[in-house]
């Protein structure tokens, strides 16, 4: 009896850490080596656009021709760069802004917490094509913005606003704070306020102590909320297409329009598997130097 | 420099002086118009049960809070409006605050590193306060992997690094357990003493503040009750509330009903006995006053005592404990009242010397007893 309980125990114990695993198995291993499959395939014109990578004969048939072509072409390097570029500025404008609500938000009363966090997650309850489109009507040359200039007279001409980089930084920014708050919150929360006192008793100014205490304590919710801010705005494509120049290619366009508009399905896989190096890199190195930091104060 | 016999409260060359201070938050009034000297070099308690307003006075002398109204001088400075990281103040907090994220050395030179003194100077001042707080071989080690003790002795090291002209302690001994916490208060008493530093300590823990202070301050709502020194404080309480916050007190309501030259004389209803005790305070004849007996002042036997100056009542054993050192007793009067007693085993017996429903006569002295008025 005793160890059909126990059975039922560890079964469940099982279940319960392998459900993750099967999760990134089934919806991110299985998918990205089907990719990666299909990234050394040469394009054909046919259903599927690619060639098989096991030929009729039994014989492995793979090419590198697709990232050699990523590599030699300077449109690819360029567009990648643009896209760290991009994804930098607006995780650091995200960290900038994110970083003095989330420490207003941690030292508020407890009552008014609530409310700010609801504040900050309620956007999401509107579609997030909505709320990119609804900049379009801020940002356009007759929308709010630009009227709200003439009427104060700054300008007497309408500014050309919406389809530069400014507005893709905008949306960018907009739409990923609430992800750099959330986790700066939740460290800044948890921080005992007798440090930053302990600090300034012992000399600091609040300015200084604040560089010495808080920030590096904070540094564990400021790394989880750049990582969630710049891998996704790595690869997005809704708001730069819809509020950025279409001189402004970033690489999720790239992708978008090798699969679609161009139907290489071979190259734009090659696209996809090397973004994924891109980000996959940064955050295994980042992984490592947390670990390192906890070992150290644990 | 321990001198226990101090008990001058207004001190002529006054280190610390707290004038009129005031501090309020809204409508809630935590510090009321408190004055307060304190001399270079002592150790000094400020005693009092949560929401005293205790650590309010606390914080603002580090300079975390400002006085809403009043002063605060320190070595004739005066340092009401100076912010916390400008005083020559540092603090030992409850919770240590110690930077997780600093190794032993690191924490402990903060202060000075701020301080921009030469790498040379911190690094032998570090050492000197290692082996003050006898950390010297856990310099590198991480907080994380400290005891709570060892954490303690961090906080204390980097308190003490910058000499400064004042150290404040909140509760200091709270956190740790019986045995670590006598050996730290002797600990902090000889580093006082070696140092000559000025101590504030707040705590809630009326042993704490016996056993460490050589003058205790006993706060309630916001204000002193009273000042003194700890035999003061628990052998003379001026009031009630010290009477009754300081130890066990046994206390008899009643009517004064003559006034000798030192010893005032009351009749208690509630016993219907008349008892005398030493008079502090100025009395008149019929005013309601109590009479206070601490427990180990009274005497406990099976017969009736024969001298005619005590103060006798008679009574049954009603429970009694027995803590190895001494014997509690609660003896129920013939009015159904309960006299807490405690006395020394001083005999080595394995019979107890009284059982329960023992019929047993309780005296004391009168000048064993005090009179409190308010």
């Amino acid at each position: 009896m005793a160890t059909s309980v126990q059975d039922h125990d560890s079964l469940w114990q099982r279940l319960t850490i392998a459900t993750p695993y099967l999760w990134l198995l089934a919806f991110f291993l299985v998918p990205f080596v089907i990719i990666l499959k299909i990234s050394v395939a040469d394009p054909v014109i046919a259903q599927p656009p690619f060639t098989p990578t096991i030929d009729d004969a039994g014989k492995l048939s793979a090419t590198a021709d697709n990232f050699v072509f990523l590599l030699t072409d300077k449109l690819y390097a360029i567009t990648y760069l643009r896209s760290v570029m991009m994804a930098t500025i607006a995780t650091v404008l995200c960290l900038a802004l994110g970083f003095p609500m989330a420490y207003g938000i941690a030292r508020a009363r407890a009552e008014t917490r609530g409310l700010l966090l609801l504040l900050i997650v309620l956007p999401f309850w509107i579609s997030f094509l909505l709320r990119v489109y609804a900049w379009m009507g801020l940002l356009n040359n007759y929308g709010v913005l630009n009227n709200f200039l003439l009427w104060l007279g700054v300008i007497d001409q309408p500014i050309q606003i919406l389809y530069t980089d400014f507005a893709v930084f905008v949306g960018l920014t907009y739409s990923y704070l609430p992800f750099m708050i959330l986790p700066l919150y939740a460290t800044l929360e948890r921080m005992d306020l007798d440090l930053v006192e302990a600090a300034q008793d012992l000399g600091a100014s609040p300015t200084r102590a604040f560089w010495d205490v808080t920030w590096p304590l904070a540094r564990a919710g400021v790394v989880a909320g750049c990582l969630l801010v710049f891998i996704p705005a790595m690869g997005e494509y809704v708001i730069p297409y819809l509020l950025g120049g279409p001189e402004a290619l970033l690489i999720g366009r790239v992708l978008f329009d090798e699969f679609f508009v161009n139907r290489d399905w071979p190259l734009a896989s090659a696209v996809a598997v090397v973004l994924l190096l891109l980000l996959v890199v940064p955050i295994v190195f980042l992984q490592r130097s947390q670990a390192r930091n906890a070992e150290g104060s644990a | 420099m321990r001198d226990a016999t101090t008990t001058n409260s207004d001190v002529k060359d006054a280190f610390i002086s707290i004038r009129n201070v005031t501090k309020s938050f809204g409508d809630f009034v935590a510090v009321d118009d408190v004055s307060l000297d304190i001399p270079k070099g002592e150790l000094f308690a400020i005693l009092g049960g949560s929401g005293c307003g205790k650590t309010t006075l606390l914080r603002m002398l580090a300079g975390f809070e400002s006085p809403s109204s009043g002063r605060i001088e320190i070595d004739n400075v005066d340092v009401t409006h100076q912010p916390a990281y400008e005083r020559p103040v540092n603090m030992m907090f409850q919770s240590y605050a110690v930077f997780p994220h600093m190794d032993v050395e690191k924490n402990i030179a903060y202060g000075l590193v701020k301080d921009r003194v030469s790498k040379t100077a911190i690094a032998k001042r570090v050492d000197e306060m290692l082996e003050l707080v006898q950390l010297g071989d856990f310099r590198k080690r991480m907080p994380g992997q400290l005891s709570g003790g060892q954490r303690q002795r961090v906080a204390l090291g980097r308190a003490l690094i910058k000499s400064p002209k004042v150290l404040l302690l909140d509760e200091p001994l709270a956190a740790l357990d019986k045995k670590l916490r006598e050996r730290t208060q002797f600990e902090l008493m000889n580093i006082q003493y070696e140092l000559g530093i000025t101590f504030v300590v707040v705590t809630h823990d009326q042993e704490e503040a016996m056993t460490l202070s050589s003058r205790i301050a006993v706060m309630d709502e916001g204000r002193f009750r009273q000042v003194g020194t700890p035999k003061e404080i628990y052998e003379f309480p001026s009031n009630r509330f010290v009477a009754d916050f300081i130890g066990t007190i046994n206390t008899f309501a009643g009517k004064v009903t003559d006034i000798g030259d030192d010893t005032i004389s009351v009749y208690c209803d509630e016993i219907g006995a008349s008892l005398s005790a030493l008079g502090r305070h100025p009395v008149e004849i019929g005013q309601s006053v109590d009479i206070a007996v601490r427990p180990e002042k009274i005497f406990i036997g099976k017969s009736e005592p024969e001298d005619a100056i005590h103060a006798r009542l008679k009574g049954v054993v009603d429970d009694l404990g027995y803590l190895g050192n001494r014997s509690l007793y609660h003896i129920k009067l013939e009015g159904g009242r309960i006299v807490q007693v405690s006395s020394q085993n001083r005999r080595r017996s394995a019979n107890r010397f009284l059982e329960w429903d023992d019929d047993v006569w309780i005296s004391w002295r009168p000048r064993s007893a005090v009179v409190l008025v308010d």
